[in-house]
């Protein structure tokens, strides 16, 4: 009795390893198969419309929207009504997409390799890619900041291109524009909808 | 006149710096963090940098996209020439940072790429296996020194800066750029200062038009363009100081960490 038990908890136990093994996603060809994704969409017969229109999903599905969104605010963060949050984050959402989408949709068929991996923790793993050199530019390195949290949908918290942060760039961005209003969030919450509404 | 200048450059090193000749790498990583780094002439700042926003619209923006249509093979010349001819900077920085191995190699890069690779026209060190060439300026051995970055300062014309960099530019000219000292300084009768302004000015225009795509991504997606750029010339900064372009090196983890989802 005991041994089939044993031998029952045994199996249980390497189906459960088996499967969690299947599920999770490395970050490298989470990145590889999205940049795969972009650049089919990019290459493809869409009209610039539906290009950004797919860019969107693919962004959707891809990107931590809402932990960019609140690094964004960096300690301005602490300060939000539950009024605002939900606000900002509905802004901040549609802000990311359109600049996301139209920043991507001037490229045709980008050509990224994905080269190494590097994990920093538990949390996160940094993806080293180049997008390769063209007749216009040459070739540019991009890392991924992956948040890999939830081993089964690992998502892009960042890009470093050429060792520069766009998620930082943002934020210190976003700084300025709330200092400029003496801390007033508000301020920040109308930029990012006449953005989006332009 | 001379004296003047060295009295008002060290008065204003002394200002700036936090004398610390022991500084490690967390240290310099924090003094030279971009949002430690404070903006104390934004309205200056702001108006120059519009100014700067003008000129790269009438002057260097259609220049870069015309210098863009040039061959490949052309471009690549150009570029590699300016590299070359940045050994001279490079070289002393990197004894001034104890780097001597690399003053050594940055030598024979300098010397193979001017006679073999024709006066820089082609890098051919690089094909001989030398390391990847890493620019050093005056600034970045000040900050090695332990010298704090000081106030973010946008000249005209000439772009971003911090306090610390605009006083390490001046070293260049006396008598720390030898190519200013062959072309403006001295009168060798082989160059002339059109030779040196003239190679500045095209440094502009390559560097614009190797960023060409970037510039405007940044400018077209920015709601505040001044904030962006300043963000992204004083991360560019912390990398070149820091000798880096490790991302988990130059980034501070903290304020990730505390974001769920």
């Amino acid at each position: 009795m005991v041994k089939k038990l044993t031998i029952l908890f045994l199996s249980l136990f390497i189906n459960i390893s088996l499967i969690n093994s299947v599920l999770s996603i490395e970050a490298d060809i989470f990145v590889q198969s999205t940049v795969n994704r972009a650049a089919d969409t990019l290459g493809g017969d869409l009209s610039k419309e539906e290009r950004i229109e797919e860019l969107k999903k693919i962004a959707k599905e891809t990107v931590d929207i809402y932990g960019i969104g609140m690094y964004s605010l960096g300690s301005h963060r602490k300060k939000l009504s539950e009024d605002q949050k939900k606000t900002y984050k509905m802004v901040f959402e549609n802000y990311f997409l359109k600049s996301f989408s139209s920043r991507l949709a001037e490229y045709s068929n980008p050509v990224i390799e994905v080269n190494s991996k590097e994990k920093i923790n538990e949390n996160y793993t940094i993806v080293s890619s180049t997008l390769v050199a063209t007749e216009k530019r040459p070739a540019i390195k991009i890392e991924w900041r992956i948040y890999t949290k939830n081993k089964d949908k690992p998502l892009i918290r960042d890009l470093i291109i050429e060792g520069l942060s766009l998620a930082r760039t943002q934020k210190e961005e976003f700084n300025s524009i709330i200092l400029a209003a003496n801390g007033d969030i508000n301020s920040l919450i109308n930029n990012l909808k006449n953005f989006s509404n332009e | 006149m001379f004296k003047k200048i060295i009295i008002i450059l060290f008065s204003t090193l002394a200002l700036i710096s936090n004398a610390n000749s022991g500084s490690d790498g967390e240290l310099l990583l924090k003094k030279n963090d971009p949002t430690q780094i404070k903006d104390c002439w934004e309205g200056f700042n702001r108006a120059s940098f519009s100014l700067n926003q003008g000129l790269d619209k009438v002057i260097f923006k259609p220049v870069a996209k015309a210098y863009r249509t040039l061959p490949t093979p052309i471009r690549s010349g150009v570029s590699n020439s300016l590299d070359n001819l940045s050994n001279v900077v490079t070289i002393p920085n990197n004894i001034l940072q104890g780097e001597i191995k690399k003053a050594g190699i940055n030598t024979g890069r300098f010397i193979v790429n001017t006679t073999i690779g024709v006066l820089g026209l082609f890098d051919v060190a690089q094909r001989m296996g030398f390391p990847e060439y890493e620019k050093e300026d005056y600034g970045q051995s000040l900050a090695l020194g332990g010298v704090g970055p000081g106030c973010y300062l946008v000249l005209p014309v000439l772009g971003p800066r911090t306090a610390r960099d605009t006083v390490a530019s001046t070293l260049n000219f006396l008598g720390g750029d030898a190519w200013y000292n062959v072309t403006v300084k001295n009168d060798t009768h082989h160059f002339s200062d059109f030779d040196y302004w003239a190679s500045k000015g095209t440094s502009g225009i390559d560097f614009r038009a190797k960023n060409y795509d970037s510039i405007e991504n940044l400018q077209k997606n920015s709601l505040d363009f001044y904030a962006s750029v300043k963000s992204v010339y004083l991360q560019d900064r912390q990398q070149k100081i820091l000798n880096s372009n490790e991302v988990i090196e130059s980034m501070d983890d903290s304020d990730w960490e505390e974001i769920e989802n």
